[in-house]
Protein backbone atom coordinates (compact mmCIF):
# COMPACT_ATOMS: atom_id res chain seq x y z
CA UNK A 1 0.00 0.00 0.00
CA UNK A 2 1.06 3.72 -0.79
CA UNK A 3 2.87 5.76 2.09
CA UNK A 4 0.03 8.20 1.68
CA UNK A 5 -2.97 6.31 1.86
CA UNK A 6 -1.48 4.89 5.12
CA UNK A 7 -0.55 8.06 6.66
CA UNK A 8 -3.87 9.42 6.14
CA UNK A 9 -5.18 6.30 7.53
CA UNK A 10 -3.30 7.35 10.21
CA UNK A 11 -3.53 10.57 10.73
CA UNK A 12 -7.65 10.65 10.51
CA UNK A 13 -7.75 7.53 12.64
CA UNK A 14 -5.61 9.82 15.46
CA UNK A 15 -8.45 12.36 15.01
CA UNK A 16 -11.33 10.03 15.41
CA UNK A 17 -10.03 8.78 18.58
CA UNK A 18 -9.48 11.78 20.18
CA UNK A 19 -13.05 13.01 19.30
CA UNK A 20 -14.55 9.83 20.57
CA UNK A 21 -13.32 10.24 24.22
CA UNK A 22 -12.85 13.65 24.72
CA UNK A 23 -15.48 13.71 27.06
CA UNK A 24 -16.07 10.79 28.90
CA UNK A 25 -16.70 11.13 32.62
CA UNK A 26 -14.12 9.83 35.70
CA UNK A 27 -16.70 6.85 36.55
CA UNK A 28 -16.01 5.12 32.87
CA UNK A 29 -12.21 6.18 33.01
CA UNK A 30 -11.20 2.21 34.00
CA UNK A 31 -14.14 0.58 31.97
CA UNK A 32 -13.18 2.54 28.67
CA UNK A 33 -9.14 1.69 29.70
CA UNK A 34 -9.91 -1.54 29.65
CA UNK A 35 -12.30 -1.83 26.46
CA UNK A 36 -9.19 -0.25 24.40
CA UNK A 37 -6.97 -2.81 26.02
CA UNK A 38 -9.33 -5.46 24.14
CA UNK A 39 -9.43 -3.69 21.10
CA UNK A 40 -5.74 -3.86 20.54
CA UNK A 41 -5.85 -7.77 21.23
CA UNK A 42 -6.84 -7.62 17.44
CA UNK A 43 -2.93 -7.90 16.99
CA UNK A 44 -3.88 -11.63 16.91
CA UNK A 45 -4.41 -10.91 13.67
CA UNK A 46 -1.11 -10.37 13.02
CA UNK A 47 -0.16 -13.26 15.22
CA UNK A 48 -2.07 -15.86 12.98
CA UNK A 49 -0.83 -14.03 9.86
CA UNK A 50 3.10 -14.10 10.79
CA UNK A 51 1.87 -17.89 12.00
CA UNK A 52 1.21 -18.87 8.98
CA UNK A 53 4.04 -17.46 7.08
CA UNK A 54 6.31 -18.93 9.26
CA UNK A 55 9.24 -20.69 7.88
CA UNK A 56 11.16 -22.46 10.59
CA UNK A 57 10.43 -24.05 14.17
CA UNK A 58 11.47 -20.92 16.06
CA UNK A 59 9.71 -18.52 13.54
CA UNK A 60 6.23 -20.97 14.53
CA UNK A 61 7.40 -21.20 17.92
CA UNK A 62 7.52 -16.96 18.85
CA UNK A 63 4.05 -16.57 16.15
CA UNK A 64 2.55 -19.28 18.43
CA UNK A 65 3.45 -17.61 21.92
CA UNK A 66 1.95 -13.98 20.42
CA UNK A 67 -1.34 -15.82 19.21
CA UNK A 68 -1.58 -17.17 23.23
CA UNK A 69 -0.54 -13.64 24.74
CA UNK A 70 -2.96 -11.83 21.80
CA UNK A 71 -6.24 -14.23 23.02
CA UNK A 72 -5.71 -13.57 26.41
CA UNK A 73 -5.68 -9.48 25.94
CA UNK A 74 -8.49 -9.99 23.58
CA UNK A 75 -10.92 -11.98 25.26
CA UNK A 76 -9.96 -11.44 28.67
CA UNK A 77 -10.12 -7.90 28.05
CA UNK A 78 -13.63 -7.87 26.33
CA UNK A 79 -14.94 -10.06 29.04
CA UNK A 80 -13.43 -8.30 31.94
CA UNK A 81 -14.97 -4.96 30.63
CA UNK A 82 -18.23 -6.71 30.60
CA UNK A 83 -18.00 -7.74 33.68
CA UNK A 84 -17.37 -4.42 34.63
CA UNK A 85 -19.96 -2.48 32.74
CA UNK A 86 -22.68 -5.40 33.95
CA UNK A 87 -22.28 -3.51 37.62
CA UNK A 88 -23.77 -0.42 36.07
CA UNK A 89 -27.05 -1.99 35.18
CA UNK A 90 -30.28 -1.02 36.69
CA UNK A 91 -28.87 2.48 37.35
CA UNK A 92 -31.49 4.19 34.96
CA UNK A 93 -33.10 6.89 36.64
CA UNK B 1 -12.18 -14.92 -0.69
CA UNK B 2 -10.87 -11.52 -2.83
CA UNK B 3 -8.27 -8.87 -0.94
CA UNK B 4 -11.07 -6.69 -1.62
CA UNK B 5 -14.20 -8.58 0.35
CA UNK B 6 -11.13 -8.96 3.25
CA UNK B 7 -10.74 -5.40 2.92
CA UNK B 8 -14.38 -4.33 3.09
CA UNK B 9 -14.82 -6.73 6.60
CA UNK B 10 -11.35 -5.48 7.83
CA UNK B 11 -13.40 -2.35 7.59
CA UNK B 12 -16.08 -3.30 9.03
CA UNK B 13 -14.57 -4.49 12.25
CA UNK B 14 -12.95 -0.87 12.16
CA UNK B 15 -15.58 0.93 12.17
CA UNK B 16 -16.54 -1.69 15.21
CA UNK B 17 -14.18 -0.27 16.81
CA UNK B 18 -14.68 2.89 16.59
CA UNK B 19 -18.62 2.81 17.51
CA UNK B 20 -17.05 0.79 20.85
CA UNK B 21 -15.16 3.41 21.71
CA UNK B 22 -18.29 5.76 21.25
CA UNK B 23 -20.22 3.86 22.91
CA UNK B 24 -18.27 3.00 26.09
CA UNK B 25 -18.01 6.65 26.45
CA UNK B 26 -21.11 7.02 27.86
CA UNK B 27 -22.48 4.75 30.65
CA UNK B 28 -26.24 4.11 28.90
CA UNK B 29 -24.50 2.58 26.02
CA UNK B 30 -21.45 0.98 27.33
CA UNK B 31 -21.78 -2.36 27.89
CA UNK B 32 -23.14 -2.11 23.61
CA UNK B 33 -20.10 -0.55 23.07
CA UNK B 34 -18.25 -3.36 24.49
CA UNK B 35 -19.97 -6.15 22.61
CA UNK B 36 -19.80 -4.52 19.42
CA UNK B 37 -15.98 -3.80 19.79
CA UNK B 38 -16.23 -8.12 20.78
CA UNK B 39 -17.82 -8.23 17.20
CA UNK B 40 -15.30 -6.46 15.58
CA UNK B 41 -12.65 -8.18 17.38
CA UNK B 42 -14.09 -11.82 16.29
CA UNK B 43 -15.07 -10.79 12.83
CA UNK B 44 -11.70 -9.82 12.19
CA UNK B 45 -10.00 -12.88 13.65
CA UNK B 46 -12.98 -15.17 11.95
CA UNK B 47 -11.91 -13.73 8.60
CA UNK B 48 -8.41 -13.94 8.16
CA UNK B 49 -8.98 -17.73 8.06
CA UNK B 50 -10.35 -17.02 4.80
CA UNK B 51 -7.93 -15.29 3.00
CA UNK B 52 -4.37 -16.40 1.98
CA UNK B 53 -2.68 -13.15 3.12
CA UNK B 54 0.91 -13.62 0.91
CA UNK B 55 3.71 -13.29 2.53
CA UNK B 56 5.72 -9.89 2.61
CA UNK B 57 8.62 -11.79 2.26
CA UNK B 58 6.70 -13.45 -0.81
CA UNK B 59 8.93 -16.77 0.31
CA UNK B 60 5.93 -18.77 1.91
CA UNK B 61 3.47 -19.70 -0.11
CA UNK B 62 0.13 -18.97 0.44
CA UNK B 63 -2.89 -21.06 0.31
CA UNK B 64 -5.90 -22.21 1.98
CA UNK B 65 -6.17 -23.47 4.59
CA UNK B 66 -3.46 -21.75 6.20
CA UNK B 67 0.17 -23.48 6.94
CA UNK B 68 0.06 -24.62 10.72
CA UNK B 69 -3.64 -24.48 11.17
CA UNK B 70 -3.61 -27.07 13.71
CA UNK B 71 -0.75 -24.89 15.58
CA UNK B 72 -2.79 -22.32 15.00
CA UNK B 73 -6.03 -22.88 16.27
CA UNK B 74 -4.21 -24.92 19.55
CA UNK B 75 -2.66 -21.59 20.79
CA UNK B 76 -6.04 -19.62 20.30
CA UNK B 77 -7.45 -22.52 22.69
CA UNK B 78 -4.66 -22.62 25.06
CA UNK B 79 -5.22 -18.33 25.30
CA UNK B 80 -9.00 -18.93 25.84
CA UNK B 81 -8.37 -21.54 27.94
CA UNK B 82 -6.28 -18.92 30.31
CA UNK B 83 -7.97 -15.52 29.54
CA UNK B 84 -11.94 -16.38 29.81
CA UNK B 85 -11.34 -17.88 33.58
CA UNK B 86 -9.16 -15.38 34.38
CA UNK B 87 -11.54 -12.60 33.54
CA UNK B 88 -14.38 -14.63 34.67
CA UNK B 89 -13.19 -15.18 38.06
CA UNK B 90 -11.00 -12.10 39.45
CA UNK B 91 -12.58 -9.86 42.25
CA UNK B 92 -13.64 -6.94 41.48
CA UNK B 93 -10.98 -5.40 43.75
CA UNK B 94 -8.15 -7.10 41.44
CA UNK B 95 -9.56 -5.71 38.38
CA UNK B 96 -6.73 -3.02 37.67
CA UNK B 97 -3.75 -5.13 37.73
CA UNK B 98 -6.12 -7.96 35.78
CA UNK B 99 -6.28 -5.04 32.84
CA UNK B 100 -2.58 -4.47 33.51
CA UNK B 101 -1.77 -7.51 32.67
CA UNK B 102 -3.56 -8.30 29.79
CA UNK B 103 -2.51 -4.61 28.53
CA UNK B 104 1.24 -6.34 28.75
CA UNK B 105 0.21 -9.72 27.27
CA UNK B 106 -0.67 -7.44 24.12
CA UNK B 107 2.21 -5.54 23.93
CA UNK B 108 4.32 -8.63 24.41
CA UNK B 109 2.45 -10.17 21.23
CA UNK B 110 2.85 -6.88 19.00
CA UNK B 111 6.82 -7.23 19.74
CA UNK B 112 6.78 -11.22 18.82
CA UNK B 113 4.88 -10.73 16.04
CA UNK B 114 7.38 -7.90 14.65
CA UNK B 115 10.39 -10.08 15.63
CA UNK B 116 9.18 -12.98 13.60
CA UNK B 117 8.01 -10.92 10.88
CA UNK B 118 12.09 -9.29 11.23
CA UNK B 119 12.87 -13.13 11.02
CA UNK B 120 10.74 -14.20 8.11
CA UNK B 121 11.89 -10.75 5.85
CA UNK B 122 15.58 -11.27 6.75
CA UNK B 123 17.59 -9.05 4.17
CA UNK B 124 14.94 -8.21 2.06
CA UNK B 125 13.05 -6.11 4.23
CA UNK B 126 13.07 -2.58 3.82
CA UNK B 127 14.04 0.27 5.41
CA UNK B 128 11.13 1.49 5.84
CA UNK B 129 9.80 -2.06 7.39
CA UNK B 130 12.81 -2.37 9.71
CA UNK B 131 12.17 1.24 11.27
CA UNK B 132 8.71 0.05 11.78
CA UNK B 133 9.84 -2.79 13.46
CA UNK B 134 12.39 -1.69 15.72
CA UNK B 135 9.70 0.94 17.06
CA UNK B 136 7.12 -2.05 17.80
CA UNK B 137 9.92 -4.23 19.67
CA UNK B 138 11.08 -1.05 21.57
CA UNK B 139 7.36 -0.07 22.47
CA UNK B 140 6.07 -3.30 22.47
CA UNK B 141 8.83 -4.66 25.50
CA UNK B 142 8.25 -1.60 27.08
CA UNK B 143 4.87 -2.11 27.81
CA UNK B 144 4.71 -5.15 28.47
CA UNK B 145 7.67 -5.14 31.20
CA UNK B 146 6.32 -1.86 32.47
CA UNK B 147 2.83 -3.63 32.95
CA UNK B 148 4.40 -6.79 34.80
CA UNK B 149 5.52 -3.94 37.05
CA UNK B 150 2.49 -2.45 37.88
CA UNK B 151 0.48 -5.96 38.03
CA UNK B 152 2.89 -6.84 40.90
CA UNK B 153 2.71 -2.87 42.59
CA UNK B 154 -1.08 -3.10 42.83
CA UNK B 155 -1.27 -7.12 43.36
CA UNK B 156 1.37 -5.67 46.09
CA UNK B 157 3.89 -8.48 45.14
CA UNK B 158 6.51 -5.67 45.80
CA UNK B 159 6.11 -2.10 47.57
CA UNK B 160 3.73 0.16 46.05
CA UNK B 161 5.61 3.19 46.85
CA UNK B 162 8.10 4.51 44.07
CA UNK B 163 11.32 2.75 44.35
CA UNK B 164 13.86 5.78 44.26
CA UNK B 165 17.79 4.09 43.50
CA UNK B 166 20.75 5.74 43.60
CA UNK B 167 21.37 8.17 40.57
CA UNK B 168 18.18 6.75 39.14
CA UNK B 169 17.23 9.30 36.24
CA UNK B 170 20.80 9.22 35.28
CA UNK B 171 20.67 5.08 34.69
CA UNK B 172 17.03 5.54 33.18
CA UNK B 173 18.37 8.06 30.54
CA UNK B 174 21.46 6.10 30.17
CA UNK B 175 18.81 2.88 29.38
CA UNK B 176 17.10 5.26 26.87
CA UNK B 177 20.44 6.07 25.19
CA UNK B 178 21.09 2.71 24.72
CA UNK B 179 17.36 1.49 23.77
CA UNK B 180 17.52 3.91 21.22
CA UNK B 181 21.20 3.41 19.85
CA UNK B 182 20.70 0.00 19.47
CA UNK B 183 17.73 0.41 17.79
CA UNK B 184 20.01 2.35 15.13
CA UNK B 185 22.29 -0.41 14.92
CA UNK B 186 19.77 -2.69 13.76
CA UNK B 187 18.26 -0.78 11.00
CA UNK B 188 21.70 -0.03 9.90
CA UNK B 189 22.96 -3.59 10.57
CA UNK B 190 20.35 -6.25 10.19
CA UNK B 191 20.34 -8.74 12.32
CA UNK B 192 18.87 -10.94 14.89
CA UNK B 193 21.68 -10.91 17.81
CA UNK B 194 21.03 -6.76 17.48
CA UNK B 195 17.19 -7.36 17.57
CA UNK B 196 17.38 -9.65 21.07
CA UNK B 197 19.65 -7.08 22.69
CA UNK B 198 17.35 -4.26 21.43
CA UNK B 199 13.81 -6.13 22.85
CA UNK B 200 16.07 -7.44 26.40
CA UNK B 201 17.43 -3.40 26.84
CA UNK B 202 13.48 -2.38 26.14
CA UNK B 203 12.17 -4.84 28.88
CA UNK B 204 14.55 -3.50 31.49
CA UNK B 205 14.08 0.09 30.27
CA UNK B 206 10.13 -1.12 30.91
CA UNK B 207 11.11 -2.41 34.23
CA UNK B 208 12.87 1.10 35.22
CA UNK B 209 10.38 3.52 33.92
CA UNK B 210 7.67 2.49 35.85
CA UNK B 211 10.00 1.54 39.41
CA UNK B 212 10.21 4.82 40.68
CA UNK B 213 5.95 5.75 39.94
CA UNK B 214 4.19 5.46 43.30
CA UNK B 215 1.01 3.75 44.38
CA UNK B 216 -1.92 6.09 43.39
CA UNK B 217 -0.21 7.02 39.98
CA UNK B 218 -0.12 3.34 38.85
CA UNK B 219 -3.84 3.48 36.87
CA UNK B 220 -2.22 6.36 34.80
CA UNK B 221 0.69 4.41 33.62
CA UNK B 222 -1.67 1.61 32.92
CA UNK B 223 -3.58 3.80 30.53
CA UNK B 224 -0.33 5.33 29.43
CA UNK B 225 1.14 1.76 28.52
CA UNK B 226 -2.52 1.11 26.89
CA UNK B 227 -2.03 3.93 24.40
CA UNK B 228 1.97 2.30 23.80
CA UNK B 229 0.26 -0.96 23.03
CA UNK B 230 -2.11 0.77 21.09
CA UNK B 231 0.65 2.02 18.62
CA UNK B 232 2.81 -1.15 18.49
CA UNK B 233 -0.39 -2.67 16.68
CA UNK B 234 -0.69 0.39 14.39
CA UNK B 235 3.08 -0.06 13.56
CA UNK B 236 2.51 -3.83 12.91
CA UNK B 237 0.18 -3.23 11.01
CA UNK B 238 2.19 -1.13 8.61
CA UNK B 239 4.58 -4.06 8.08
CA UNK B 240 1.80 -6.61 7.84
CA UNK B 241 -0.05 -4.58 5.53
CA UNK B 242 -3.24 -4.76 7.45
CA UNK B 243 -5.45 -1.70 7.20
CA UNK B 244 -7.50 -3.35 10.67
CA UNK B 245 -4.50 -3.38 12.42
CA UNK B 246 -3.58 0.47 11.36
CA UNK B 247 -6.79 1.66 12.38
CA UNK B 248 -7.51 -0.16 15.77
CA UNK B 249 -4.02 0.19 17.18
CA UNK B 250 -4.01 4.34 16.00
CA UNK B 251 -7.36 4.56 17.87
CA UNK B 252 -6.37 2.51 21.06
CA UNK B 253 -3.07 5.05 20.78
CA UNK B 254 -5.10 8.31 20.36
CA UNK B 255 -7.99 7.50 22.38
CA UNK B 256 -5.61 6.11 25.23
CA UNK B 257 -3.47 8.91 24.94
CA UNK B 258 -6.68 11.05 25.56
CA UNK B 259 -7.68 9.14 28.00
CA UNK B 260 -4.55 9.43 30.11
CA UNK B 261 -4.40 13.16 30.20
CA UNK B 262 -7.86 12.92 31.30
CA UNK B 263 -7.05 10.24 34.52
CA UNK B 264 -4.04 12.45 35.42
CA UNK B 265 -6.46 15.80 35.47
CA UNK B 266 -9.23 14.12 37.59
CA UNK B 267 -6.29 13.09 40.54
CA UNK B 268 -4.82 16.78 39.49
CA UNK B 269 -1.41 15.48 38.47
CA UNK B 270 0.87 16.57 35.04
CA UNK B 271 1.93 13.17 33.44
CA UNK B 272 5.30 14.24 33.38
CA UNK B 273 4.96 14.56 37.72
CA UNK B 274 3.68 11.35 37.97
CA UNK B 275 6.36 9.73 35.67
CA UNK B 276 9.36 11.63 37.23
CA UNK B 277 7.95 12.92 40.09
CA UNK B 278 9.62 10.53 42.24
CA UNK B 279 13.14 12.14 41.64
CA UNK B 280 12.17 15.31 42.19
CA UNK B 281 9.92 15.10 45.44
CA UNK B 282 11.98 15.88 48.13
CA UNK B 283 12.61 12.94 50.90
CA UNK B 284 9.72 12.59 53.29
CA UNK B 285 11.41 12.68 57.06
CA UNK B 286 9.90 9.28 57.68
CA UNK B 287 11.12 8.97 61.34
CA UNK B 288 8.49 11.56 62.53
CA UNK B 289 6.95 11.73 66.17
CA UNK B 290 3.56 11.15 64.41
CA UNK B 291 3.16 7.27 65.14
CA UNK B 292 3.11 7.54 68.84
CA UNK B 293 0.77 10.56 69.06
CA UNK B 294 -2.65 9.42 70.72
CA UNK B 295 -5.54 8.90 68.46
CA UNK B 296 -9.18 8.19 69.83
CA UNK B 297 -10.76 4.95 69.05
CA UNK B 298 -14.05 4.05 69.24
CA UNK B 299 -16.53 1.06 69.82
CA UNK B 300 -19.56 0.33 66.94
CA UNK B 301 -21.92 1.69 69.71
CA UNK B 302 -20.72 4.66 69.66
CA UNK B 303 -20.63 4.66 66.35
CA UNK B 304 -24.18 4.34 65.96
CA UNK B 305 -25.18 6.77 68.46
CA UNK B 306 -22.63 9.42 66.85
CA UNK B 307 -25.09 8.47 63.23
CA UNK B 308 -28.19 8.42 65.25
CA UNK B 309 -28.47 11.57 66.08
CA UNK B 310 -27.03 13.11 62.64
CA UNK B 311 -28.75 14.86 60.21
CA UNK B 312 -26.80 14.75 57.51
CA UNK B 313 -23.99 11.46 56.89
CA UNK B 314 -21.49 11.47 54.01
CA UNK B 315 -19.93 8.17 53.50
CA UNK B 316 -16.33 8.15 51.86
CA UNK B 317 -15.81 4.29 50.58
CA UNK B 318 -12.38 3.67 49.34
CA UNK B 319 -9.86 0.83 48.68
CA UNK B 320 -10.68 -0.71 51.85
CA UNK B 321 -14.33 -1.34 51.20
CA UNK B 322 -13.27 -3.32 48.35
CA UNK B 323 -11.13 -5.45 49.63
CA UNK B 324 -13.79 -6.17 52.63
CA UNK B 325 -15.97 -6.87 49.94
CA UNK B 326 -18.59 -4.56 52.51
CA UNK B 327 -20.37 -2.67 49.53
CA UNK B 328 -24.04 -4.63 50.32
CA UNK B 329 -23.18 -4.02 54.41
CA UNK B 330 -22.47 -0.51 53.84
CA UNK B 331 -25.52 0.25 51.57
CA UNK B 332 -27.59 -1.80 54.62
CA UNK B 333 -26.42 0.54 57.07
CA UNK B 334 -27.04 3.78 54.52
CA UNK B 335 -30.87 2.21 54.13
CA UNK B 336 -31.41 1.77 57.59
CA UNK B 337 -30.20 5.53 58.03
CA UNK B 338 -32.28 7.12 55.67
CA UNK B 339 -35.32 5.14 56.85
CA UNK B 340 -34.65 6.82 60.03
CA UNK B 341 -35.14 10.22 58.04
CA UNK B 342 -31.05 10.96 57.94
CA UNK B 343 -30.16 12.24 54.97
CA UNK B 344 -27.02 10.32 53.33
CA UNK B 345 -25.12 10.49 50.12
CA UNK B 346 -21.83 8.95 49.21
CA UNK B 347 -18.92 11.09 48.96
CA UNK B 348 -16.62 9.99 45.47
CA UNK B 349 -13.08 10.35 44.39
CA UNK B 350 -12.79 9.80 40.74
CA UNK B 351 -10.14 7.93 42.12
CA UNK B 352 -10.59 6.27 45.19
CA UNK B 353 -9.87 3.13 45.37
CA UNK B 354 -7.49 1.44 42.72
CA UNK B 355 -8.83 2.91 39.25
CA UNK B 356 -11.16 5.46 38.57
CA UNK B 357 -14.44 4.51 38.66
CA UNK B 358 -13.96 1.42 41.01
CA UNK B 359 -16.13 3.18 43.80
CA UNK B 360 -18.79 3.68 41.19
CA UNK B 361 -19.08 0.07 40.15
CA UNK B 362 -18.37 -1.66 43.67
CA UNK B 363 -21.34 0.35 44.80
CA UNK B 364 -23.48 -0.11 41.71
CA UNK B 365 -22.90 -4.07 42.48
CA UNK B 366 -24.76 -3.46 45.37
CA UNK B 367 -27.71 -1.27 43.90
CA UNK B 368 -26.53 1.47 45.84
CA UNK B 369 -29.08 3.86 43.92
CA UNK B 370 -26.90 6.30 41.88
CA UNK B 371 -28.77 9.73 42.71
CA UNK B 372 -26.82 8.81 46.29
CA UNK B 373 -23.25 8.80 44.75
CA UNK B 374 -22.42 12.57 44.60
CA UNK B 375 -18.80 13.49 42.79
CA UNK B 376 -16.45 15.18 44.66
CA UNK B 377 -16.80 18.97 43.06
CA UNK B 378 -19.97 18.57 44.16
CA UNK B 379 -19.56 16.94 47.74
CA UNK B 380 -17.01 19.28 48.81
CA UNK B 381 -19.57 22.28 49.80
CA UNK B 382 -21.45 20.26 51.57
CA UNK B 383 -19.43 18.35 54.15
CA UNK B 384 -19.53 22.22 56.37
CA UNK B 385 -23.20 21.02 56.85
CA UNK B 386 -22.20 17.18 57.56
CA UNK B 387 -22.82 15.85 61.43
CA UNK B 388 -20.75 12.75 60.56
CA UNK B 389 -18.27 11.78 57.80
CA UNK B 390 -17.32 8.10 57.57
CA UNK B 391 -14.71 7.20 56.12
CA UNK B 392 -13.90 3.25 54.70
CA UNK B 393 -10.98 2.29 54.30
CA UNK B 394 -9.95 5.31 52.58
CA UNK B 395 -7.41 7.10 53.16
CA UNK B 396 -4.98 9.30 50.26
CA UNK B 397 -8.27 10.70 48.80
CA UNK B 398 -9.10 12.60 52.21
CA UNK B 399 -5.36 13.03 53.06
CA UNK B 400 -5.09 17.18 53.85
CA UNK B 401 -1.17 16.55 53.34
CA UNK B 402 -2.26 17.05 49.57
CA UNK B 403 -3.07 20.90 50.01
CA UNK B 404 -0.62 20.90 53.19
CA UNK B 405 2.34 19.33 52.18
CA UNK B 406 4.18 20.45 49.28
CA UNK B 407 6.48 17.60 48.23
CA UNK B 408 4.71 14.79 49.51
CA UNK B 409 3.36 11.97 47.02
CA UNK B 410 0.02 13.62 46.45
CA UNK B 411 0.59 17.16 46.86
CA UNK B 412 -1.73 18.86 44.36
CA UNK B 413 -4.43 15.72 44.13
CA UNK B 414 -7.91 17.12 44.96
CA UNK B 415 -9.47 15.62 48.29
CA UNK B 416 -12.18 14.72 49.54
CA UNK B 417 -12.87 17.90 52.49
CA UNK B 418 -13.91 15.42 55.00
CA UNK B 419 -12.25 17.67 57.60
CA UNK B 420 -15.21 20.46 57.21
CA UNK B 421 -17.63 17.79 58.86
CA UNK B 422 -18.66 18.39 62.35
CA UNK B 423 -17.30 14.43 63.30
CA UNK B 424 -15.36 11.92 61.33
CA UNK B 425 -15.43 8.40 61.83
CA UNK B 426 -12.60 6.12 59.80
CA UNK B 427 -13.16 2.29 59.57
CA UNK B 428 -10.37 1.38 58.96
CA UNK B 429 -7.67 -2.27 59.62
CA UNK B 430 -4.49 -0.84 61.12
CA UNK B 431 -2.91 2.48 61.40
CA UNK B 432 -1.16 1.51 58.52
CA UNK B 433 -0.60 4.53 56.07
CA UNK B 434 -2.54 4.90 52.83
CA UNK B 435 -1.57 2.95 49.45
CA UNK B 436 0.75 6.61 48.60
CA UNK B 437 2.78 5.42 52.29
CA UNK B 438 2.31 9.33 53.73
CA UNK B 439 0.54 10.14 57.70
CA UNK B 440 -2.52 11.31 57.45
CA UNK B 441 -3.05 14.03 59.91
CA UNK B 442 -6.85 13.54 60.22
CA UNK B 443 -6.61 10.74 62.02
CA UNK B 444 -5.04 12.34 65.14
CA UNK B 445 -7.78 15.41 64.67
CA UNK B 446 -9.52 15.85 68.09
CA UNK B 447 -13.51 15.34 66.36
CA UNK B 448 -12.04 12.00 64.75
CA UNK B 449 -13.11 8.68 65.82
CA UNK B 450 -11.24 5.36 64.90
CA UNK B 451 -13.10 1.88 64.82
CA UNK B 452 -10.48 -0.64 63.88
CA UNK B 453 -11.23 -4.12 61.99
CA UNK B 454 -12.38 -5.43 58.22
CA UNK B 455 -14.65 -3.00 57.15
CA UNK B 456 -17.70 -5.72 56.99
CA UNK B 457 -17.47 -6.93 60.07
CA UNK B 458 -17.05 -3.20 61.56
CA UNK B 459 -20.33 -2.47 59.44
CA UNK B 460 -22.12 -5.30 60.53
CA UNK B 461 -21.77 -4.44 64.12
CA UNK B 462 -22.55 -0.76 63.64
CA UNK B 463 -25.78 -1.72 61.80
CA UNK B 464 -26.93 -3.93 64.58
CA UNK B 465 -26.15 -1.34 67.04
CA UNK B 466 -28.04 1.02 65.27
CA UNK B 467 -30.97 -1.77 64.75
CA UNK B 468 -30.86 -1.78 68.67
CA UNK B 469 -30.94 1.83 69.27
Amino acid sequence: MDAMAILSIFVLSVFVGFEVVSKVSSTLHTPLMSGANAIHGVILVGAIIVADHSETNLELGLSLAAIVLATINMVGGFVVTDRMLEMFKGQKK
Amino acid sequence: MSRTLYDLIGLAAGIAFILALKGLSHPKTARKGNLIGAFGAGLATLVVFFYASPSVSGKAESSLPLNNLGWILGAIAVGLIIGVPAARRVQMTQMPQLVALFNGVGGGAAALVAIVEYLNLGLEATTAQVVFTVFTVIVGCVSFSGSIITFMKLQELMTTRPVIFPAGRFVIAATLIAVIGVGGWVVSALGTTPLLILAALSLLFGILFVLPVGGADVPIVISLLNAFTGLTVAASGYVLDSVLLIIAGTLVGASGTILTRLMADAMGRSLFGTLFGAFTAKQQDSSGVAEDRPVRSGSSDDVAILLNYARRVVIVPGFGLAVAQAQHTVRELADLMISRGIDVAYGIHPVAGRMPGHMNVLLAEANVPYDQLVEMDEVNPTFGQTDVAIVIGANDVVNPAAKTTPGCPIYGMPILEVSNAANIIFLKRSMRPGFAGIENELLYDPKTMLLFGDAKSSLTKVVSALKAL
